[in-house]
């Protein structure tokens, strides 16, 4: 009984967090232009937003921030937690708390906060016959700057694990620190920086607050230029395009789980 | 520390510097500057004017009880998820990670197509024979989208926290004559404590900050705190009040993260 | 020892479809100290859950003084745990540890005090009541999960290894000390360890088990003079176990020499397997040995030596106090009371576990 209702309320939460999804693949299909209605059943849209440029320069800008935003934020976050881990508490407690801010602050106040500094940059720079521009720069160190503490707890408990005594056995091998870096615990942590990349390349994609204030004109990612349609009525070909979106990471994500779940299946705590 | 260390940590805490410190230092100095920049109150006494002061208000309640519905909702589910004999990491990517691919906007818009007056659900209301529900454009959607949006913020904490009680403490307690109430209310209980608080400050921070939901949800006649601010900067391109208001919102951001701190003595976050 | 406190009747339990217990019969008397052991995956430890409720067995019943308990939750049960790694309430301090079951009970403000004060002499922690468990050593630690157990005055303790994670001078303390505490108290104990020392030390009765079936069931001295196979020879202390024949009533040819014994009832001509401790193997000079050999192996280990002897194509382990150099021509010689003959294994698990070691 106690099992059944459990797994009642499993499906409950399943679905709350599913049917919108549904709703929004269902929509994809939809022959009618509004999503009041059900016009019946196309694929068209599939084949549409391919031709719709401003769509696909929003897919464009939006995977080229993600890749770079992930990539940028996974370096500097192992530096970081590189550093970190070795740092005593007390100066370990602060520059932890100093990098978690965009994690724990508001992302409006994140997305202001870099909204004021990059004006601020830029009228310093206009001194000297230089300007700044909003739009993919800007956007880029947005979302490494909140990507940033997403990788550090990914990658610093990891680290925490590693057994030590192998570093200073390779060390002891007579490999150079660099070297026993690279050979021994990099790949003890790659788990935990792989998950780090993954977590802030979705968070990137996901993104909209800090990319809305920092963008400036004409510079839209997916995010943006739905918001902006908003009013308007959103135009089919971001449903099907969200919906190719969406169930290629689900299979890409099925295909990379179904093989190596075995070897997996000590680990509890969910770390990404 | 060596050099070659320090070396190592010098391009994070340039970046943390750069986009983290001077940037919220920013606000505090638009927020405490007139527009001609001489120093001033008034962008901070701005919050006492009645509209400001009902959107504030307005924001705390709803993310209150928000907050409170995700913690009802997500204990048991972490209950039910740490209980589980095989591992339970899938099915949390499942609710957390995996919906992130369908676009937060998107997501979110979806309960508008969801909840309508011959939406899905009031369809199926129908059929049931059962009252309909007309909370579209009401604050009862945005408290819905927030709960939508953070619950998996407030799962994973309690979870993670959860799995690390030692199964035995809790056997013990069996052991020593309290029954299964007795023994959820004086162990399991107090023992997630530090996952229930970091996952109440991982919903209600932005809960109270959002405007994206307000707007997606309450058709742009209800004003949180959120659209106030977001409007002083993205319409009325007032910085300053807009600094104000957000110095104040940051007071009980600041507030529940120092209670967070308190309660997270690892100082990672339980969270991730 | 008087009568039957416990009874286990025909136990199973499977685990995915492994099955850990198979038909387990055993019963425990009141004020006894009985020890399960054996080595890791044996079911041993769910055994002691089993008793203590945390799990119910597939088949079997479990009757204690006399009732049906197999259903009964934990809470409602007149025995208490210690377990292993303590399981302390981390968030409690050692006297609330200590007052949990008695509040539970809803005992008087005063009685608590009391016990409290009571069980921390006991277990030699007064002064301790204010402290958080995390700030006590682990053998202070254990001491307290023995205070919180015993405070309830249950009819039995259940002890899960609860030395296993205390070094090696700390856990000889502690085994004196829980021999004290089971002699003030005067209740049963039953302890689970896979150390055959602490099960030798302590118990009133040893229960030695192997995947999932007991293998003998014995005094410390039964089972170490008289292991009833060869399982239990070798997981107790160290022996040889050698192929042999049994020629007749009170004789056994081993590796072509014929050794006296005391053992009848083998029947004539039938392989055997034959037990000699270390200690009991006797050097002496070639002539006066019954079977002859070369040290091949010597290792001073303090008490005694340990040494190795190639004789009859067997190396046999040989512990003495005197001190015989590699390569020296010894004989062996062993009194007959000192030889133990057991029929060989029948069931495959025995066979399985000899050919691991």
């Amino acid at each position: 009984m106690k099992k059944i209702i459990q797994r009642i309320y499993l499906i409950f939460i399943f679905v709350l967090l599913y049917a919108p999804i549904l709703t929004l693949v269902v929509l994809s299909f939809n022959n009618s232009r509004t999503r009041a209605k059900w016009g019946g059943f196309t694929t068209k849209w599939y084949v549409s937003m391919f031709e719709n440029s401003a769509i696909m320069d929003a897919l464009y800008n939006t995977l080229l921030v993600g890749v770079l935003s992930a990539f940028i934020a996974t370096l500097l976050g192992l530096t970081a937690a590189i550093s970190i881990n070795k740092m005593r508490r007390r100066s370990r407690t602060l520059v932890l708390g100093v990098i978690n801010i965009p994690m724990l602050n508001a992302e409006i106040v994140t997305g202001i906060s870099l909204m004021l500094v990059f004006i601020a940059v830029g009228n310093f720079l206009t001194q000297f016959g230089y300007t700044i521009q909003f739009g993919f720069w800007t956007v880029l160190a947005g979302h490494v700057t909140f990507n940033l503490p997403y990788v550090v707890m990914s990658i610093l408990p990891k680290l925490k694990q590693v057994n030590m005594s192998t570093y200073e056995a390779a060390l002891d091998l007579g490999a150079s620190p660099m070297r026993a870096f690279f050979t021994v615990i990099l790949p003890d942590i790659m788990p935990g920086v792989l998950s780090g990349f993954l977590l802030a390349f979705t968070l990137s994609l996901d993104d909209f607050v800090i990319t809305h204030f920092v963008k400036g004109p004409g510079f839209e990612t997916l995010s943006t230029k739905i918001y902006t349609e908003v009013r308007k009525g959103i135009k089919p070909e971001m449903y099907a395009l969200s919906t190719l979106l969406f169930v290629s990471v689900l299979v890409l994500l099925l295909l990379v789980n179904v093989k190596p779940q075995k070897k997996r299946s000590g680990d509890t705590a969910v770390k990404f | 520390m060596s050099k070659k260390q320090r070396l190592l940590s010098g391009p994070y805490l340039i970046w943390t510097v750069a986009f983290i410190v001077i940037p919220l230092l920013l606000i505090v100095y638009y927020g405490l500057t007139s527009a001609e920049g001489g120093f001033t109150l008034d962008n901070i006494a701005q919050m006492g004017r009645p509209e400001n002061l009902k959107a504030l208000w307005l924001a705390l309640v709803l993310s209150v009880v928000s907050t409170l519905i995700c913690l009802v909702m997500a204990y048991p589910l972490a209950m039910i998820l740490s209980n589980m004999k095989f591992n339970a990491n899938s099915f949390i990517v499942m609710i957390f990670i995996i919906p992130m691919w369908m676009n937060f906007l998107l997501r979110t818009l979806a309960w508008q197509t969801l909840l309508e007056k011959n939406g899905v659900i009031n369809m199926a209301l129908k059929f049931l024979h059962l009252p309909t529900l007309n909370i579209i454009n009401t604050p009862y959607a945005i408290v819905l989208g927030m709960v939508y949006n953070f619950l998996p913020f407030m799962l994973l904490p309690i979870y993670n926290v959860l799995i690390k009680i030692d199964k035995n403490v809790v056997n013990a307690a069996r052991d020593l004559g309290a029954n299964s109430f007795q023994t959820f209310c004086k162990i399991t209980f107090p023992l997630s404590l530090p996952g229930v608080i970091s996952g109440i400050t991982m919903v209600f921070v932005p809960s109270l900050t959002t405007f994206v939901i307000s707007d997606l949800l309450g058709g742009s006649k209800i004003l949180l705190i959120g659209n106030v601010i977001e409007q002083k900067f993205k319409q009325g391109n007032n910085w300053n009040v807009g600094s104000g208001l957000s110095l104040v919102l940051m007071v009980f951001i600041l507030i529940s993260m120092a209670i967070m701190q308190k309660y997270d003595k690892d100082g990672e976050g339980a969270a991730f | 020892m008087s009568n039957k406190l416990i009874d286990l009747v025909n136990i199973t339990k499977i685990y995915d479809g492994v099955t850990v217990l198979d038909d387990l019969n055993l019963y425990i008397r009141e004020n006894e100290f009985l020890t399960l052991l054996g080595p890791s995956g044996c079911g041993k430890t769910t055994t002691l859950r089993i008793l203590g409720g945390f799990e119910h067995p597939d088949q079997g019943k479990v009757i204690f003084s006399g009732q049906d308990i197999t259903q009964l939750a934990p809470n409602k049960r007149q025995l208490n745990t210690v377990f292993q790694k303590y399981a302390l309430f981390p968030h409690m301090t050692i006297a609330e540890n200590i007052a949990f079951g008695l509040k539970i009970k809803k005992k008087s403000r005063d009685y608590i005090k009391d016990k409290i004060r009571y069980a921390l002499k006991l277990v030699n922690l007064e002064g301790y009541e204010n402290r958080s468990p995390d700030s006590l050593s682990g053998g202070q630690q254990q001491r307290v999960a023995i205070a919180r157990a015993i405070v309830n005055e249950p009819k039995v303790l259940l002890l899960d290894e609860p030395l296993g994670a205390l070094d090696l001078k700390l856990r000889q303390d502690m085994q004196y000390e829980l021999i004290r505490l089971k002699n003030e108290l005067g209740i049963t104990f039953i302890y689970v360890t896979h150390d055959q020392e602490e099960a030798l030390t302590m118990s009133d009765t040893i229960v030695v088990m192997n995947q999932g079936y007991i293998q003998q069931i014995g005094t410390p001295e039964d089972i170490y003079n008289e292991p009833q196979n060869a399982f239990v020879a070798d997981f107790i202390g160290d022996s040889n176990i050698i192929d042999g024949t049994m020629i007749q009533d009170k004789l056994v040819e081993i590796l072509g020499a014929r050794f006296q014994c005391v053992d009848v009832g083998f029947g004539n001509n039938q392989p055997v397997d034959v037990v000699i401790r270390p200690e009991d193997v006797e050097l002496v000079s070639p002539a006066e040995g019954t079977i002859q050999g070369k040290v091949t192996h010597l290792i001073f280990k303090g008490v005694h030596y340990e040494m190795e002897v190639m004789a009859g194509g067997f190396e046999w382990l040989v512990h003495s106090t005197r001190l015989y150099p590699v390569g020296t021509d010894v004989g062996i010689r062993v009194d007959p009371f000192n030889i133990q003959i057991m029929n060989k294994p029948e069931s495959e698990d025995e066979q399985a576990v000899m050919m691991d070691e």
